[in-house]
């Protein structure tokens, strides 16, 4: 698998490793982020399991888990039949001491993240639920796979904070590993390595240097979180264990550092010496480590000893792809919002929350709920016929009651900002100010808000519907302006967000901000008489779907073309010549109260 | 961490597995959070503190250790509603048993699946099937009183339980009507919810309701990262030898708050302080009188925390962020951050 130049660092060894890493030490370690890879993640969850000890439960959680199995609940069947509340455990108890697997990890929602993260940190399932409360040890690796085709698409953060290793393998060609090899060397050379040495774990003290080098390099590359020198730090431990030491070596923390604060670099460091943009045809750059060989880091080394973090930072920044490093560079520590939580953006209100509003006929489960005191009710009259005992009640399947919830639909303000240079560059000013007013008002409704801008060839997503003013502020600030207007794009950006909304049971609104001059046509080409018409037909598809819409024209004349756009699309036209950022809030906001 | 000491209902069998705390004492920097957390502590009707932050940041670590810090309080042995010897006014004063107890001061960490009932409390499942006897069960409010509620990624939480605690957190009682079922009981507790302003925001009203916030970021001087470090790896490595190294700071800061709850009924605010106070809130433009109040109550614990008879300026200036910083009229044009403004206006007003 070695190939010159350009191989990146052999990504599959090192997650094996990271597996059998986490294997030594489960509670601190965490777990590991997989994102694509395929069949190559098998081999990795093959040595993750391979490494346990025997037994170790592994379960696998479902994206659309509900709180009831995800934490335990009440055993309706057994409840009504013994006439005693019974309890079931749910999935995370049951993966005490194993492994949680999370498929498309991505789509994860944020409240099936957070109790997975809360027991993480306490060890512990609890549930609240039905009058009863649900206790349980566990403790458990967690495996998230990460399938998402965005870039910016990842496994919910609260859970990525907690997972020590992160690892992508979708760069890894398939064609580069011999997979049946990789399977085989697992059932060889794995044998359990927690149980062995499960012991060792608390008698290998870290020297203070090597404590520094982590927080030093760590604080380098950008990492803010404590967490990650921590998750590095017994990640160098348990590498130490693994290798039957009782020390930890320097190849050791190079290691763990390569492993848990590569991924999670944020800037490139500002020392003068490492610039691997210009070492890179040189040979410094890694041999892909062989990584259960500890020595590999010292012979890379050159005699002279230099201090621990610079061999640590060293080893880190030659793990990182080198395209990531040149991004690093460029955007420096500008870590965009982006980069952490978004994915599936917004939570989806179903009916089986919120404020319950009456109850129905019905048998409760997927998540509807048991209403107990009219489910009693409804069996009450009955008794006698029955044939009940006294301090007995029998329940029959018709007596069932589920609640019902009032759910309300959410607005999602879908904004397409006309970002080219048509658009004055102050127009621009003007259109962001107003977005961030609606904004600011959007969170008091709990409205989302979501962003679109269109410039030159293309349209972009800038702001995925959230109701964060924070996220919000910082996408739009970083907004530039200037070059061609892709008009046909930034609609059929728009409209795609908003019946996508829609799909999640929201109620879109959109908002188009330009000055109606389409010079780009939707496949790129500046043709202006395509461009014209391309435009018309996407505020058509608009019009169409029937999504709501205000259309405010930005032009300083207004003229036919946007009014005649506006009309295909249904929306209200609003020519805002000379509007600031109030007058314009000020109408979109009286656009959106009457449709 | 911690568990809840004080619920052995269901689950004898893991209290008892309760594995230790990291001393409150032993968190490195996060002064601002700490001081928060200990004048809350002092005065509980101060009413909640937000922590805004980062992940990483030891938020839940400083929570679960100050719970876990304070000593055990007496309660009347048999009551599920943490009832205080003496003062015993809850819905089943006939459970109350003969005799002394204590318990430890109680830590429920809201899961954020509780469902309203489970929060509230609701109808008694067994005795209802069982016995066809309608009865309350207390709900997490009951488990809490007297005790902290804590509650991680309150932005995620839904609306309406949100509303609910913050109505209870005020009011010190919950008030049941529901299904029947017709109970009122005493519930105070500190409220103590944590978020990051990245993932979504509480809605201005609710926030308002928070008596304090913090914000909190990771410490970026190395010396205190390194510092964390080693105290964390130490602590997992030997929980036992590590805490009773911070015994004796633990049991100093115990005393800070033991003393400063025993001198809070006795310290008193001069007019000057009560009219500095008010032209603060004026000058930050803080909607409303609650910002007012609480920065006195505040100023006032922490003058007790220091063992002073006497709230000086120098109390109300250190605590005006805290008091403050969520309650500021948001100006989205404005780039400057609630506590700029807020250290901006303390600068002028105290060069005056």
């Amino acid at each position: 698998m070695t190939l010159p130049g350009e191989m990146p660092p052999d990504v599959l060894a090192d997650a094996r490793l990271a597996a059998r890493l986490c294997a030594i030490d489960p509670v601190g370690l965490g777990g590991m982020s997989l994102r694509g890879g395929g069949e190559l993640r098998d081999a990795v969850i093959a040595n993750l399991v391979a490494a346990m000890p025997l037994g170790a439960p592994i379960r696998r959680l479902p994206a659309h888990i509900d709180e009831e199995r995800l934490l335990g609940g009440l055993d309706l069947g057994a409840t009504l039949s013994t006439g005693k509340a019974v309890s079931r455990v749910g999935l995370l108890a049951e993966a005490a001491g194993g492994i949680v697997v999370i498929p498309m990890a991505e789509r994860l929602s944020d409240s099936v993240a957070a109790p997975i993260a809360a027991a993480m940190d306490t060890g512990e399932v609890v549930a609240e639920r039905e009058g009863m409360t649900l206790r349980s040890e566990s403790r458990f690796l967690v495996v998230a796979l990460d399938d998402a085709s965005e870039a910016d698409e990842r496994p919910p953060a609260s859970l990525r904070e907690r997972m020590a290793f992160w690892f992508d393998l979708s760069a890894v060609e398939l064609s580069r590993v011999d997979l049946r090899a990789a399977l085989q060397e697992v059932a060889v050379a794995a044998a359990p390595v927690a149980r062995s040495h499960a012991v060792a774990l608390e008698q290998v003290i870290p020297p203070a240097d090597v404590l520094e080098a982590l927080a030093v390099t760590a604080a380098v590359l950008g990492v803010d979180s404590i967490r990650a020198p921590l998750f590095a730090l017994r990640a160098a431990r348990a590498s130490a264990i693994l290798d039957g030491r009782m020390a930890i070596s320097e190849a050791d923390v190079a290691l763990a550092a390569r492993l848990v604060l590569g991924p999670r670099a944020t800037r490139m460091p500002p020392s003068p010496e490492a610039e691997p943009e210009d070492a890179e045809p040189e040979a410094p750059e890694p041999p892909p480590p062989p990584p259960p060989d500890s020595d590999s880091a010292n012979d890379s080394e050159s005699s002279e000893p230099k201090p621990l973090d610079d061999v640590v930072l060293e080893a880190v920044l030659a793990s990182l792809p080198k395209d990531v490093l040149a991004k690093l560079a460029t955007q420096n520590a500008r870590r965009g919002p982006q980069s952490r939580t978004q994915g599936r953006g917004e939570k989806r209100r179903s009916t089986t929350r919120g404020r319950p509003v009456g109850v129905r006929a019905g048998i409760p489960r997927g998540g509807l709920r048991l209403s107990l005191i009219d489910t009693l009710r409804a069996a009450a009259p009955w008794q006698r016929v029955r044939g009940a005992q006294s301090g007995q009640v029998k329940v029959r399947k018709d007596d069932l009651r589920i609640r019902r919830f009032e759910s309300r639909t959410e607005a999602t303000t879908i904004f397409a900002v006309d970002a080219s240079g048509s658009s004055a560059l102050a127009r621009l000013a003007e259109a962001k100010g107003a977005v961030e007013l609606l904004l600011a008002e959007a969170y008091v409704k709990r409205a989302q808000v979501a962003l679109v801008a269109f410039r030159g060839q293309t349209s972009e997503i800038i702001l995925p519907p959230t109701r964060s003013l924070a996220r919000a502020k910082k996408s739009l600030s970083a907004l530039p302006g200037g070059g061609g207007t892709p008009l046909a794009a930034g609609l059929n950006t728009a409209r795609e967000l908003a019946e996508a909304a829609r799909s999640r049971g929201r109620t879109p609104f959109l908002v188009i901000l330009t000055d109606g001059r389409a010079n780009i046509a939707a496949d790129g080409t500046t043709v202006r008489q395509r461009a014209e018409d391309d435009a018309e037909a996407a505020a058509r598809a608009i019009g169409a779907s029937g999504i709501a819409a205000a259309f405010v024209d930005t032009s300083q004349r207004p003229r036919p073309e946007g009014a005649k756009l506006a009309a295909v699309m249904g929306a209200r036209y609003l020519p805002l010549p000379r509007a600031d950022a109030r007058t314009m809030h000020a109408a979109v906001k009286g656009a959106q109260d009457v449709t | 961490m911690l568990a809840h000491p004080s619920c052995g209902v269901s689950n004898n069998r893991y209290t008892k597995m309760m594995r230790k705390s990291f001393p409150f004492s032993a968190i490195v920097g996060q002064d601002e959070m700490k001081l928060a957390l200990l004048i809350s502590a002092v005065d509980a009707r101060i009413g909640g503190v937000m922590v805004f932050g980062d992940r990483g940041t030891g938020k839940s670590t400083a929570v679960r250790a100050l719970a876990a810090l304070l000593p055990p309080m007496a309660v009347v042995p048999g009551c599920r509603y943490n009832c205080m010897p003496g003062q015993a006014v809850c819905p089943t004063p006939e459970t109350h048993l003969p005799g002394k107890a204590s318990a430890p001061v109680p830590f429920v960490d809201l899961p954020l699946g509780a469902t309203e009932d489970r929060v509230v409390g609701a109808l008694d499942l067994e005795r209802a099937l069982g016995a066809g006897e309608k009865a309350f069960e207390p709900g997490l409010l009951a488990r809490a009183h007297r005790g902290f509620l804590y509650i991680d990624e309150i932005n995620l939480l839904e609306d309406h339980i949100v509303d609910l605690l913050l109505d209870v957190a005020v009011s010190g009682e919950n008030v049941v009507e529901r299904e029947g079922l017709s109970v009122r009981h005493a519930a105070r507790f500190v409220l103590v919810g944590s978020g990051n302003p990245e993932e979504g925001e509480l809605r201005p009203q609710l926030l308002d309701r928070f008596g304090l916030s913090v914000e909190v970021r990771t410490p970026q001087d190395l010396k205190q990262r390194v510092e964390i470090l080693k105290r964390c790896d130490a602590f997992e490595r030997t929980p036992d030898a590590f805490t009773e190294h911070w015994s004796k700071a633990e049991r100093k800061t115990l005393k800070r708050i033991a003393k400063g709850r025993e001198l809070l009924p006795s310290v008193t605010i001069p007019d000057d302080v009560l009219t500095r106070a008010s032209e603060i809130c004026m000058a930050v433009g803080a909607d409303g009188l609650r910002g007012e109040l609480t920065l006195m109550r505040a100023a006032r614990a922490l003058a007790a925390l220091e063992e002073a008879s006497i709230v000086t300026q120098d109390h109300l200036r250190r605590v005006s962020p805290l008091a403050l910083r969520h309650r500021l009229r948001r100006n989205v044009l404005d780039e400057t951050g609630s506590t700029a403004r807020i250290e901006r206006a303390l600068e002028t007003l105290f060069a005056a």
